[in-house]
C-alpha cells in the first residue's frame, strides 16, 4: 500500500506590544488567540488524551511530564478552527496548525490563510488595547538574541520504514534543503560562526543529530512519535529544523520536495548513499554558504556542493517516482525543483523574489548601498525583521508583494476562502464541518477526535484515526443532511 | 530533446491554475524591473520602517519556543 500524501505545518508566531509598559509574551499570545474566537465555539476544548509527546520514535518513552490544562484554561489558549486547523498559545507563542492537506499547493493556501487569520486576531485584539498600543506580528523564527521559535511540518508515512532509514535519507537532504527554503538573517546566534549574513534563520540552533526536543539542543531529525492517527500504521513525522517563509513559493517546494524525499525513503531507495560525515557543523556551513559552492564532505570520502546533493534526490524523485500515478502537482514540484536549482548554480541571486534568503539580501544590500550603512545598523536590523512583519500595510514582504515584485504562486480568493473552509479531501473536512453545523453539541476536538456532547451530559467520542477519511466524499451527504445525533448514530454503527 | 508533443502534454498535465515560471524570460523581466523601481521601493521602506529602530530591535525579546 502506498500511505497517502497527508501533510501539514505549524507556525510560531513572534509578538510584540509597542508602547507596553512590560512585554508580557504570554499574555499577548492569549489576547490575540482569544480575539479570533467565534462566539459560538467558545466552549469548545482541545482533546489532550489523544497526546503523547514525549514518545520516542526510537522505542521508548522519554522523562518528564507534558502539561494538560484544566478546562477553563483549555478553551482559553485552544481555539479549533472551522478551517480544520488548530490556533493556540503554545508557551509564549501565537501558534497556527494548518488543517491537513493531501498536496503541496493547498498547503500554501492553507498556511497563507493563517497569516490572515493572525492579523485579523491582531486587529480585533488593538480594539481591547490602549489607543497608543500596537500588536506587532512577526512570522519568522528568532528574535536575533539567541530565542528562536519554530516552524515545523509534519508528514504521515508508513509505520513499517524503520526509522533509521528516515534518519539516513533525510538528514543529508535537510540539511541542503535550506538553499531553497532558507528565510534569510542577519549576524549568527547561539555561538556559532560570525557571519553577516546567513541563508537559514534556524540552522544556528541546532546541536544534535537526532533526538526528542525542540525547545534546547535541538537534533536535525526529532523522534516525537505522536501520530494522530493508528499508529500501527502510521507515523507522523515530525520536522522541526525549517524556516518559516513567507515567499509562496517557498513553502510550495520546501514541503513538496520533501514529501517526494519520503516517498523515496518509504520506497527504500536512498540508504545511506548520502550520508554526511559532519551534518551538525554541515547545516551551519550550507547555511554561510551564499553562494552554494562549499563542498561538503561524505562519509564515503565523496565531496559534494549542496546544490550537488540536492540535484541527486532530484534525479532519483524523478527516476523513481515519476509514472502515470504521478500527480500534476508532484510533477511540477519537480519541474520547479530543477528549475531553482539551476537558478541557485548559475547565480542565487537571480531567484531574487521567488526564494526568501535571496529576496532579503537583496533589499538590505540596496538599502545599505543608498544610505551608507554597516550591516550592523539598527535600521538595517529593523528591515531584517520587519520583512516578516504580516501586516498588509508595514510588512516589507506584504508590500513587495503588492507592487508584484515577489512571485504570487496562489490566488487571494482561494486564501480567503481557506479562512473558514476546510481542505475536502482530508479528516479536517469532517472536523471543521462538524464545528460549522454542530457548534453547540461539540465538546472537544483533536487532530484525530471529535466528541459530542448530545443531551447536555454524556459524551460521545468519534476516533479518526485514518487522515484521509472524513473526506466531503465520504461523509459530505451525511454532514449536510442530518442531525448531530443521527450523525453520531450512524458512523458509531459503521465503526464498530 | 523534448519534442513538442511531450511539452504539450506535459503542460496540459498540470493543474491551469498553477503557474508556470517561465524561468528565463521571467527572470530577465524580474531583473529589469528591479532596477527601474528600486528607487520607488527603498521610499517606501524609508516611510514604513519601524520609528525608533534602535530601541524597537534592542528590546525585541521573545521566549525561546520549539
Amino acid at each position: 500500500m502506498t500511505t497517502p500524501m497527508i501533510m501539514g505545518t505549524e507556525t510560531e508566531y513572534g509578538i510584540s506590544v509597542k508602547n507596553a509598559r512590560d512585554q508580557d509574551p504570554v499574555a499577548a499570545s492569549t489576547l490575540v488567540v482569544n480575539a479570533y474566537k467565534d462566539r459560538e465555539l467558545k466552549g469548545v476544548t482541545w482533546d489532550y488524551d489523544q497526546e503523547s509527546p514525549l514518545m520516542d520514535a526510537r522505542g521508548f518513552m522519554s522523562e518528564g511530564e507534558s502539561d494538560t490544562p484544566d478546562r477553563e484554561n483549555n478553551s482559553l489558549i485552544n481555539d479549533i478552527l472551522i478551517n480544520g486547523g488548530r490556533y493556540y498559545v503554545d508557551h509564549a507563542h501565537p501558534e497556527y496548525c494548518t488543517p491537513e492537506c493531501t498536496n503541496p499547493r493547498d498547503l500554501v493556501i492553507y498556511e497563507k490563510a493563517g497569516e490572515l487569520i493572525l492579523d485579523l486576531s491582531r486587529l480585533a485584539a488593538e480594539e481591547l488595547l490602549p489607543n497608543n498600543q500596537e500588536i506587532i506580528i512577526y512570522k519568522n523564527n528568532t528574535d536575533y538574541k539567541g530565542h528562536s521559535y519554530g516552524s515545523h511540518e509534519n508528514y504521515l508515512m508508513s509505520r513499517t520504514v524503520p526509522f533509521q532509514d528516515i534518519v539516513d535519507g533525510l538528514t543529508p537532504f535537510l540539511v541542503t534543503r535550506q538553499i531553497i527554503a532558507g528565510s534569510g538573517k542577519l549576524g549568527a546566534e547561539n555561538g556559532s560562526e560570525e557571519t553577516d549574513y546567513q541563508i537559514s534563520q534556524r540552522a544556528d540552533f541546532f546541536e544534535t543529530e537526532i533526538g526528542l526536543s525542540t525547545m534546547v539542543a535541538r537534533p536535525i531529525i526529532n523522534t516525537r512519535d505522536e501520530p494522530h492517527a493508528d499508529e500501527k500504521l502510521f507515523r507522523r513525522l515530525h520536522v522541526i529544523v525549517g524556516d518559516s517563509n513567507m515567499s509562496e513559493l517557498a513553502i510550495y517546494l520546501k514541503v513538496g520536495i520533501t514529501c517526494l524525499t519520503l516517498q523515496l525513503i518509504e520506497k527504500g531507495i536512498l540508504g545511506e548513499r548520502f550520508k554526511l560525515s559532519t551534518p551538525v557543523t554541515d547545516i551551519k556551513k550550507v547555511s554561510r554558504d551564499l553562494l552554494c559552492k562549499t563542498k561538503l564532505i561524505l562519509e564515503d570520502g565523496r565531496r559534494r556542493t549542496s546544490i550537488e546533493i540536492q540535484r541527486e534526490y532530484l534525479g532519483l524523485a524523478r527516476d523513481h517516482l515519476s509514472d502515470a500515478s504521478t500527480s500534476p502537482i508532484m510533477s511540477d514540484v519537480m519541474d520547479k525543483w530543477e528549475f531553482v536549482l539551476n537558478r541557485l548554480e548559475a547565480d542565487p541571486m537571480s531567484l531574487n523574489g521567488v526564494l526568501d534568503w535571496v529576496t532579503k539580501k537583496k533589499l538590505i544590500d540596496a538599502y545599505i548601498q543608498r544610505h551608507g550603512l554597516k550591516s550592523s545598523d539598527p535600521r538595517v536590523r529593523m528591515l531584517d525583521l520587519q520583512y516578516h512583519d504580516i501586516r498588509p500595510d508595514k510588512g516589507l514582504y506584504a508590500r513587495l508583494l503588492k507592487n508584484g515584485r515577489v512571485k504570487q504562486f496562489v490566488n487571494r480568493e482561494e486564501v480567503v476562502h481557506a479562512i473558514t473552509n476546510p481542505p475536502v479531501d482530508t479528516r479536517a473536512y469532517f472536523r471543521g464541518t462538524c464545528l460549522k453545523r454542530f457548534p453547540n453539541e461539540i465538546h472537544s476536538a483533536s487532530w484525530n477526535s471529535m466528541i459530542f456532547c448530545l443531551n447536555g451530559s454524556s459524551l460521545d467520542k468519534i476516533l479518526m484515526d485514518r487522515p484521509h477519511f472524513g473526506t466531503r466524499e465520504i461523509v459530505g451527504n451525511l454532514l449536510s443532511n442530518r442531525c448531530a445525533e443521527e450523525v453520531v448514530k450512524e458512523i458509531s454503527a459503521n465503526s464498530s | 530533446m523534448r519534442s513538442e508533443q511531450q511539452e504539450k502534454e506535459q503542460r496540459d498535465n498540470k493543474p491551469q491554475d498553477i503557474e508556470d515560471i517561465q524561468p528565463d524570460a521571467e527572470l530577465a523581466e524580474q531583473g529589469e524591473e528591479l532596477s527601474e523601481d528600486l528607487d520607488q521601493i527603498l521610499d517606501e521602506i524609508d516611510e514604513i520602517l519601524e520609528e525608533d529602530s534602535e530601541e524597537f530591535v534592542e528590546n525585541y525579546i521573545q521566549r525561546g519556543g520549539q
